[in-house]
């Protein structure tokens, strides 16, 4: 129960634990099975999976295909006249600044969704480097790493970031935000993986590695991390999600690039110029329902993965 | 009792203390922003009238006045012991009133705000997921991954999507604030509901959100604990049902999620930042809009340590009285 969806801070529920495990990948019959079968009846039994992956080929079809059909310089303020309710040259209308929201609405998933994905990818490369080497050598490595591990999720990821953001706020873009949230965003894949080599690290074939004369690097390149590999990409999903809270949740304080049109920051203008009073709801609502979109979506993902991707999980089932 | 565990976890706090105030200090130091600098710019751009030379003897005197003319290391222990005795100094921004009156002023509204959304959503989320698995039907399964949607939305968001339908196109609620505009606070009937009553969007936003998280995890206990062997012997004794679903299934369920209630109480805490901030609640995240928005970086430092220390104080707390719910973990069992 200690992991979490990082930054937001809500737990991440402990996976739904239904007694319809008991047929896994890899176990007996398994392997004879097609992929394409074992793939369907993964997705029978965790409907979250195939849900989640939906959503998010969705939202990057639109990201992606709507740069190359909709001019997105429209998402620049004063590029068309503001405050237009949706018509046939603006189709999501346009905002107090006039930009044109079905623009912004497109360049902010493709922004905000590349800051998630450098910040995470940074951020599970760098723990699990860390949570491999701890877990593995142990001993005052260990003892280091948990240490900062621990004194670090302590506290919410978004108010040291608040910190951050606040004292180079001018200064930021997209990019540099994605690097300021990686800063923090390799504390749960540590965490994580860590966990996971404690236990691999005494399993047969790891010792056979060792008595081989296997160096403890060459163990952990050539043993562990192809094992830990399906669950290193639910790390990696997990972080993507969190990093896109912390991203969205900074830039929705106005912490954020001033003159890009990430999501989180049309959140941040959206306030700022009530649209609410205002009744500009053609602003508020496709960002917003984007937004969720892109959170449900990982959620359901990272929560079907979960069996996939934790080896204890189907250690248990044998 | 376990007095290692307490002491590990106050030298943890000590540490988290430490840290965060080093950061606090450190971090605008080496990125070149100058808080003073800044705002007196600002200030004599918008007065108009200030000569350069004025300005750089104010930034002087001002300067020394914060102590900022000492050597780094100088600055730094003050700034530690001030930390220590919980001097945040003045507000920037609001100059002569000092960060504690400040957040003094917010503390209540967000300490109100999310400690009785918390256990609301906690109470009734475990109850929802515990529910759950002991009568399987068809509420309870259309329950359940609506939830899940929810669980996966962050605070604020369903926030605006309350604001949007509730109070902005039903009007039934109002969109902002934590009282009507032209009612003065005081300690009537009256002002309460206008409070109770502003309070409703807010505490509604963080308990769909949070209520969800709470059901899932519970279920996945209840799931592990209904399939145990007492469960069954409690039945062969002729329990009631009642009683089973409380005193066993509950009882042993809900330990892992007061564990989680503490680290939730930290996390909502800044969940409640953005929902203050979406509401214009006048708590705590509000103050901090405000204070990022007028680069009043002794205000941010202020709440960031206020928040760190509140999350510590949580965690210290739940460790103390765990052991008091769980009797396993009292009698040192594995």
């Amino acid at each position: 129960m200690t992991k979490g969806h990082a930054s937001t801070g809500k737990p991440i529920p402990a996976s739904p634990k239904s007694e319809d495990h008991i047929i896994v990948l890899g176990t007996t019959p398994a392997h004879e099975r097609q992929f394409m079968d074992r793939l369907l009846s993964y997705c029978r039994r965790n409907p979250a999976f195939p849900i989640g992956l939906a959503l998010l080929c969705f939202l990057v079809t639109f990201a992606g295909f709507g740069r190359l059909l909709w001019p997105v310089e429209l998402a620049q303020p004063l590029s068309a006249t503001p405050y237009l309710p949706p018509n046939a040259q603006n189709p999501f209308g346009t905002d107090t600044q006039g930009r044109d929201v079905l623009a912004v609405t497109i360049a902010g998933t493709w922004l905000t969704m590349r800051t998630g994905i450098i910040a995470a990818a940074l951020g599970t490369v760098l723990g699990s480097a860390l949570g491999f080497a701890s877990g593995y050598f142990g001993g005052w490595v260990d003892n280091v790493v948990n240490w900062i591990v621990d004194v670090l999720l302590t506290v919410p990821a978004i108010l040291i970031l608040v910190v951050i953001a606040a004292s180079i706020q001018g200064q930021l873009s997209s990019l540099s935000m994605a690097f300021i949230i990686s800063l923090l965003a390799w504390r749960r894949p540590t965490r994580q993986v860590r966990s996971q080599v404690l236990v691999m690290r005494n399993m047969g074939y790891v010792d056979t590695a060792r008595l081989s004369g296997m160096s403890g690097f060459e163990i952990i390149v050539r043993e562990l991390v192809p094992n830990l590999l399906p669950y290193l990409v639910a790390v990696f999903v997990l972080a993507v999600s969190a990093s896109i809270l912390a991203a969205v949740g900074l830039q929705a304080m106005g912490l954020g690039p001033q003159n890009e049109p990430t999501l989180g920051m049309t959140v941040y203008w959206m306030m700022y110029y009530s649209a609410f009073l205002q009744g500009l709801w053609w602003w508020i609502v496709p960002p917003v329902f984007v937004i969720i979109l892109l959170f449900v979506g990982f959620y359901m993902l990272s929560s079907g993965l979960d069996e996939f991707a934790n080896p204890r999980l189907r250690q248990d089932i044998r | 009792m376990d007095l290692s565990r307490i002491i590990k976890r106050l030298v943890l706090t000590a540490f988290v203390f430490f840290g965060a105030a080093t950061l606090n200090f450190f971090l605008p130091r080496f990125s070149g922003g100058d808080p003073i600098a800044e705002r007196l710019a600002q200030l004599g751009d918008s007065g108009g009238t200030m000569s350069a030379d004025a300005l750089s003897a104010m930034i002087a005197s001002y300067n020394e006045r914060f102590g900022l003319d000492l050597p780094i290391w100088e600055q730094y222990l003050n700034y530690l012991w001030d930390m220590m005795r919980l001097d945040f100094g003045y507000s920037i921004a609001y100059f002569p009133t000092r960060v504690w009156t400040l957040i003094g002023q917010a503390l209540p509204w967000t300490i109100g705000l999310m400690i009785t959304t918390t256990l609301i959503a906690f109470l009734a989320g475990s109850f929802l997921g515990a529910f759950a698995v002991w009568r399987k039907n068809a509420m309870t399964g259309t329950l359940m991954p609506l939830m899940m949607v929810f669980a996966a939305v962050p605070f604020y968001l369903v926030g605006l999507l309350l604001i949007f339908f509730l109070g902005y196109q039903l009007r039934w609620f109002p969109t902002g604030g934590g009282f009507s505009p032209l009612v003065l606070p005081s300690w009537e009937l009256d002002f309460a509901f206008n409070v109770l009553y502003h309070a409703c969007l807010p505490a509604a936003s963080i308990v769909l959100s949070s209520i969800g998280i709470w059901a899932l995890a519970m279920r996945g206990m209840m799931v592990t604990v209904a399939g145990q062997d007492y469960m069954t012997f409690a039945r062969a004794r002729g329990l009631s049902d009642r009683r089973m679903f409380f005193s066993y299934g509950i009882r042993n369920a809900i330990l892992p999620q007061v564990t989680t209630l503490g680290l939730a109480l930290g996390q909502v805490v800044t969940g409640a930042i953005l929902v203050e901030i979406v509401f214009s609640y006048p708590g705590l995240g509000n103050l901090l809009l405000q204070a990022v928005r007028g680069a009043d970086y002794f205000t941010v430092y202020g709440i960031v340590m206020i928040l760190v220390l509140t999350i510590c104080f949580v965690t210290l707390v739940l460790d103390l009285i765990y052991p008091l719910l769980d009797p396993r973990v009292r009698q040192g069992a594995p």
